[in-house]
């Protein structure tokens, strides 16, 4: 008789092992640093805004068979985080589950372990030394080096991500890859050429922080004046061997425009054909009330996982995968 | 056929794209954390064997291929097409040299080969891994050779020629490993 192996677990015990020590080496750097472990829930009545990531749905009822109320399995902390700050938390950090509909493939799990933390009185560039401290310390890395997103593709590419007409961008990505999208949006393309031609690129070249974003990719960013005068976003994200690692920003704190970007959102979601979810008002009443000037950051540990165990997959990490679970 | 969107798209999965069948060979999810998802799927085009790459936005959808793969008896060849029969129901189907390519050198007439067809008819053909086939001329072997030592030419029933070890004497009937077209024991 055949016995299936279908409960077997995808990755080795003795990954799971590191990744359990890497779990222990990242509560202690913030213990020794004195930042705050929160947990916030995993189900909200709000979802996140951003039009290109779909939270899962749960449907939560007071008593068997009765009248079902939707909630969202969060994507990220953020928002119950911030909520935290404005209610006068200090620093935080959260070592947790964040959940993403669709997201399945070699580097994505639907749900997967994110490390997310805020810094009151940091700003992008201090928080860039914080990562690097604790990604450095767990990989064992040199210094990582800082290029602006703008610097980034002039030297990849040789265009500027700014000024360089959308007819270039199209051109640029039609010539290297074999694409049949016909978008009118400059963010399409950049994210295009940017995961498609330059992440590849990366890969040979250990980590790398990109910073100063295009401000029509500032998300949860404040704006700021840049290295070279033009407008960009206070936002950061870190390459390792290719691979994105973290995401983080100088926080917007400025009630109006983040109520302003909410909507944005929700209207780019409705052109878009999505589904309507409920906006997190709350976030708005907590930066109304105040949020400290702070930095934050979203780091996936599962990848950091990866990288220390020099492996492509993350089933390899994670020890029932999405097909398993 | 079906319309297939990019999230969809899996391993295997047959489309239609400027006017061929093609097959993906394998599918990667490419989203940033911020941004677009995109879907990167390595391509083989099922007439022409051309292999590529093409990158799909998750919204962007795909008109599935009517390509199946069935297994068949290899009856004969004529010449010109090759003939095979499918065993369940006697249904017969001709392929032509482009659709049998090199594997013609290993059919041998009541083997099973897997059939791709394409609106029902057959544009490739998939011997099995590993097939067993006679020698039909090779030079004689020298007395006291071992399978260590050396190899020489032997055509086989089919007309195939492999590199076998000297103590292969005509008659003898060889396993073949059909991927790599190499010798693996007497059968």
């Amino acid at each position: 008789m055949m016995i299936s192996q279908a409960w077997r677990p995808s990755a080795p015990i003795e990954n799971l092992r590191r990744r359990a020590q890497i779990l222990a080496d990242i509560r202690r750097f913030f213990a020794e640093r004195a930042v705050l472990e929160v947990e916030t829930p995993a189900l909200s009545h709000c979802a996140v805004s951003d039009p290109f990531i779909d939270s899962i749905e749960a449907a939560y009822a007071p008593f068997p068979g009765g009248p079902v109320q939707s909630l969202y399995l969060q994507s990220s902390p953020e928002y119950a985080m911030k909520r935290l700050l404005a209610a006068g938390s200090g620093a935080i950090y959260q070592l947790g589950r964040a959940y993403r509909n669709g997201e399945s493939g070699g580097r994505h799990n639907p749900e997967f372990t994110m490390l997310e933390w805020y810094r009151p009185d940091f700003d992008d560039r201090a928080l860039m030394d914080e990562v690097e401290a604790l990604v450095c310390s767990v990989l064992g890395l040199p210094p990582i080096r800082r290029v602006t997103y703008r610097a980034l593709f002039v030297d990849q590419l040789g265009l500027d991500p700014l000024t360089a007409p959308l007819a270039e961008l199209k051109a640029r990505a039609r010539t290297a890859l074999d694409v049949t999208m016909d978008d009118d949006d400059r963010d399409s393309w950049l994210n295009l050429l940017m995961s498609h031609l330059i992440e590849p690129a990366l890969a040979g070249q250990g980590a790398v922080f990109v910073h100063e974003f295009p401000a029509s990719q500032a998300a949860l960013a404040r704006l700021r004046t840049g290295e070279d005068g033009t407008s960009v976003a206070a936002r950061f994200e870190l390459f390792v061997e290719g691979m994105e690692l973290a995401n983080g920003y100088h926080e917007l704190t400025d009630a109006t425009e983040q109520a302003r970007r909410l909507q944005a959102d929700q209207q780019n979601r409705a052109a878009l054909e999505l589904p309507q979810r409920p906006l997190e008002q709350r976030l708005v009443g907590a930066l109304a009330a105040g949020l400290p000037d702070c930095a934050g950051v979203a780091l996936g540990v599962d990848r950091l996982v990866m990288l220390a165990l020099q492996t492509t997959s993350i089933n390899d990490v994670i020890a029932f995968p999405f097909d398993l679970a | 056929m079906a319309n297939y969107s990019a999230n969809q798209f899996k391993n295997g999965l047959k489309i239609m794209l400027d006017g061929d069948p093609c097959t993906m060979t394998d599918v990667e999810f490419v989203k940033p954390g911020k941004g677009q998802a995109f879907t990167r799927v390595k391509m083989r085009n099922l007439i022409t064997g051309r292999t590529w790459e093409k990158t799909f936005k998750s919204n962007e959808s795909a008109e599935g291929a009517d390509v199946m793969d069935r297994d068949m008896e290899y009856l004969y060849c004529d010449g010109e097409m090759w003939h095979f029969m499918e065993p369940a129901t006697f249904e017969q189907f001709a392929a032509d040299k482009n659709a049998v390519g090199d594997a013609h050198q290993w059919l041998k007439e009541q083997d099973r080969s897997m059939i791709t067809l394409w609106n029902g008819n057959p544009i490739s053909v998939t011997p099995p891994n590993f097939v067993e086939l006679a020698v039909t001329e090779t030079d004689p072997g020298v007395k006291g050779d071992t399978a260590q030592g050396g190899s020489k030419p032997a055509t086989l029933s089919t007309g195939a020629v492999v590199r076998v070890p000297l103590f292969i004497e005509e008659g003898d009937i060889l396993k073949i490993d059909t991927r790599t077209g190499a010798y693996v024991s007497r059968a």
